[in-house]
């Protein structure tokens, strides 16, 4: 896990965003400086009212501050207009949502290639990586399924699979387990683990401290402004995820 | 994103909500079904009139001159008053005329009324078309017989009641009889049958089969039609390019006749069964004129609908359009989207309304007299048409759902 000396994934420096609400200007960001390096696993924390939401916004290159410098993997992306910021979306960044908003239409494998339609990809190179994307986190089996056939945990994995396949520089992952029960949110987590022990950069927004406790770094932001930034021993996740998958054996305890 | 697969997102929304997207296309498919009937029936009616009716009618590359226009269009009365007070032609005209043409070519006149015909064995034909004409009327019409001859110019000279029956008139008098050598009476007057004509067929539905053609000089003369009055004296030429020239030396010959100087208005029509047509081409070309007006208000309603439509899948899918743009879907990436989705659905109502088209064309041809002719340009039309609705309507929705923000659009519910 010792990345040598490389650029950091992100950095931000003197981040705001305002919103004016009527003839009051909210501050949901009042500055915010942070470093993320490449492989950190960052849990984001923070009450309701903190500005995390508006946090990730800017992370996710869904929106743009107000002041402040945003550079994703060495390029400024403060202030990109739309069409770049989908750009940067496609390519830098993979999303996963509490609610994993997959389309309810399309099977597991047409949402996994999506990002791959934007980005431009052919077909048959979309369907390789899509499934593949989906073999790595245990759907080889599930291609054709569609959303409403698929159990809340099979959904997440899909939409992670999805963030995974453009090979993005993070996985920004937004309360991933807000809407799962416990034994799925852990499997959640031990899949997370693994991306992360395989190199990948994971952001994830959260409020409950249980989830957060599988990072190795915690950045509390409180009223815009970061309120603490420590780094922690991560609790492993409490499946055999990790463990499985590390002894070969594919087995999946079903949710 | 590629259209392709725009398309087949599209056709997967048609086939989820069957019933709306037909009602939302209606008004394609009204349209485009009303542009394909009406244009499929003019064509075939315009074919039928070029290539039939006139034929039939008139003759080919023929010229005739008549006291007043056969077409009188859509004249006014004090112009129908002038043409009342014009000479008629007369017998002695057309034989004036025919000993001075240069152009080769027959020349026959004619005239007709209408009365009763019955035979000895007490059948009849009320209101037959009773046509007294030249030996040569036959050749300009070009009537086959199906037994028996022609009169000859000797018997027309002579006026010899002799007669030539219409198809229809020996079905009726003579049903499965020999008719040849009978003697039928013609407005009283008996006539001995020496031919039958092929048969005609219709013309507008209506049978052309129930005539006859006997001498003008026989007894007819002067009670079916005024005393050697000719209502029409007919050239006709070899071929088509002599249509000009023979119309030209008509009318030349017809003002010397007349003592017509110069500048004065002639007192005859000098017709080809080209200019014939002539009122048809007018009725044809404002039909396709008003045509695109009629089908145009019903796509625009079916284009407001289905931007209406559109309007409400982008609200409905909203959510859906946010996923899209986090992962990468630019502004123009969404458009095309909704704009294919949009064309897609518009175009299948175009296919639709050209089914439809076809079906109700075939329709009036089986049920009137109409004729209906396919023309492959309106089928593209129609498509094209469908696509372009569908289009011109997507753009605001399209256009709406292209610049959501994502935030706002991945809270939605």
């Amino acid at each position: 896990m010792s990345t040598a000396a490389q650029a950091p994934v992100i950095q931000v420096r003197g981040l705001e965003k305002h919103y004016d609400v009527g003839a009051e200007t909210v501050r949901a960001l009042r500055g915010v400086d942070l470093v993320i390096g490449r492989n950190e696993y960052v849990a984001i924390m923070g009450p309701s009212g903190s500005g995390k939401s508006t946090f990730m916004n800017l992370i996710g290159c869904l929106d743009t501050p107000t002041a402040g410098e945003y550079v994703l993997n060495g390029h400024s992306v403060a202030a990109l207009d739309d069409d770049h910021l989908a750009r940067v979306r496609n390519r830098e960044i993979g999303f996963v949502f509490q609610t994993f908003n997959l389309l309810p239409r399309s099977t597991a494998l047409e949402n996994v290639e999506l990002p791959l339609v934007y980005g431009g990809l052919g077909k048959k190179e979309r369907r390789q990586r899509a499934t593949e994307a989906l073999k790595a986190v245990d759907l080889g089996d599930r291609l054709d399924h569609r959303p409403n056939q698929l159990s809340g945990g099979q959904r997440q994995r899909v939409a992670i699979a999805r963030a995974l396949v453009t090979h993005p520089s993070i996985i920004l992952a937004d309360e991933p387990t807000g809407n799962l029960d416990s034994k799925t949110s852990e499997e959640i987590m031990g899949l997370f683990a693994r991306l992360h022990d395989e190199g990948q950069t994971i952001i994830m927004v959260t409020h409950e401290p249980d989830i957060a406790a599988h990072a190795e770094r915690v950045v509390m932001l409180r009223d815009g402004v970061i309120e603490s930034d420590r780094r922690q021993v991560p609790v492993p996740a409490g499946t055999e995820w990790g463990g499985a998958r590390a002894g070969g054996a594919p087995a999946l305890s079903e949710v | 994103m590629e259209i392709r697969e725009a398309v087949v997102i599209a056709l997967a929304m048609i086939r989820a909500n069957k019933l709306r997207a037909f009602f939302t296309v209606l008004g394609t498919v009204v349209g485009v079904t009303f542009l394909i009937a009406v244009i499929t029936v003019l064509k075939g009616m315009d074919a039928y009139m070029k290539e039939d009716f006139a034929g039939k009618m008139f003759g080919y590359n023929t010229v005739t001159v008549r006291r007043t226009p056969q077409e009188e269009g859509f004249n006014d009365d004090a112009r129908r008053r002038a043409w009342r007070r014009r000479p008629r032609l007369q017998v002695a005209d057309a034989e004036w005329i025919g000993e001075r043409l240069h152009t080769p070519g027959t020349l026959a006149y004619n005239s007709s009324g209408v009365a009763p015909v019955g035979n000895a064995a007490g059948k009849s034909v009320k209101n037959a078309w009773i046509v007294g004409s030249s030996a040569s009327f036959f050749r300009i019409r070009d009537y086959e017989l199906a037994e028996g001859r022609p009169f000859s110019e000797q018997e027309a000279e002579r006026g010899v009641p002799v007669v030539v029956l219409g198809h229809d008139v020996v079905q009726r008098l003579f049903p499965g009889v020999r008719s040849l050598g009978k003697s039928v009476r013609i407005g009283g007057y008996p006539y001995r049958v020496i031919g039958v004509l092929e048969k005609q067929g219709t013309v507008f539905g209506q049978s052309v089969d129930n005539f006859v053609v006997a001498p003008f000089r026989s007894p007819i003369n002067g009670s079916m039609y005024r005393y050697n009055v000719a209502e029409e004296i007919s050239f006709k030429v070899p071929n088509q390019n002599l249509v000009p020239v023979a119309m030209s030396e008509m009318e030349g010959l017809m003002r010397i006749r007349h003592r017509l100087r110069p500048g004065v208005e002639s007192d005859f029509a000098v017709e080809t069964s080209e200019s014939v047509l002539g009122f048809w081409n007018k009725i044809s070309k404002f039909l396709i004129i008003a045509l695109p007006f009629l089908v145009g208000v019903s796509l625009i309603v079916g284009a407001v609908v289905i931007m209406n439509i559109m309007l409400v899948s982008v609200s409905e899918r909203t959510r859906e359009i946010g996923v899209r743009k986090s992962l990468g879907a630019r502004r123009r990436d969404i458009l095309v989207q909704f704009m294919i989705e949009s064309a897609t659905l518009s175009g299948a109502g175009g296919l639709i309304g050209i089914g439809l088209g076809l079906l109700l064309a075939a329709l009036v041809t089986a049920v009137s007299p109409l004729p209906a002719r396919v023309s492959p340009e309106s089928i593209v039309l129609g498509l094209g048409l469908g696509i372009g609705v569908g289009l011109a309507a997507g753009v605001y929705p399209a256009w709406r759902a292209a610049r959501l923000d994502p935030i706002v659009a991945l809270r939605s519910e």
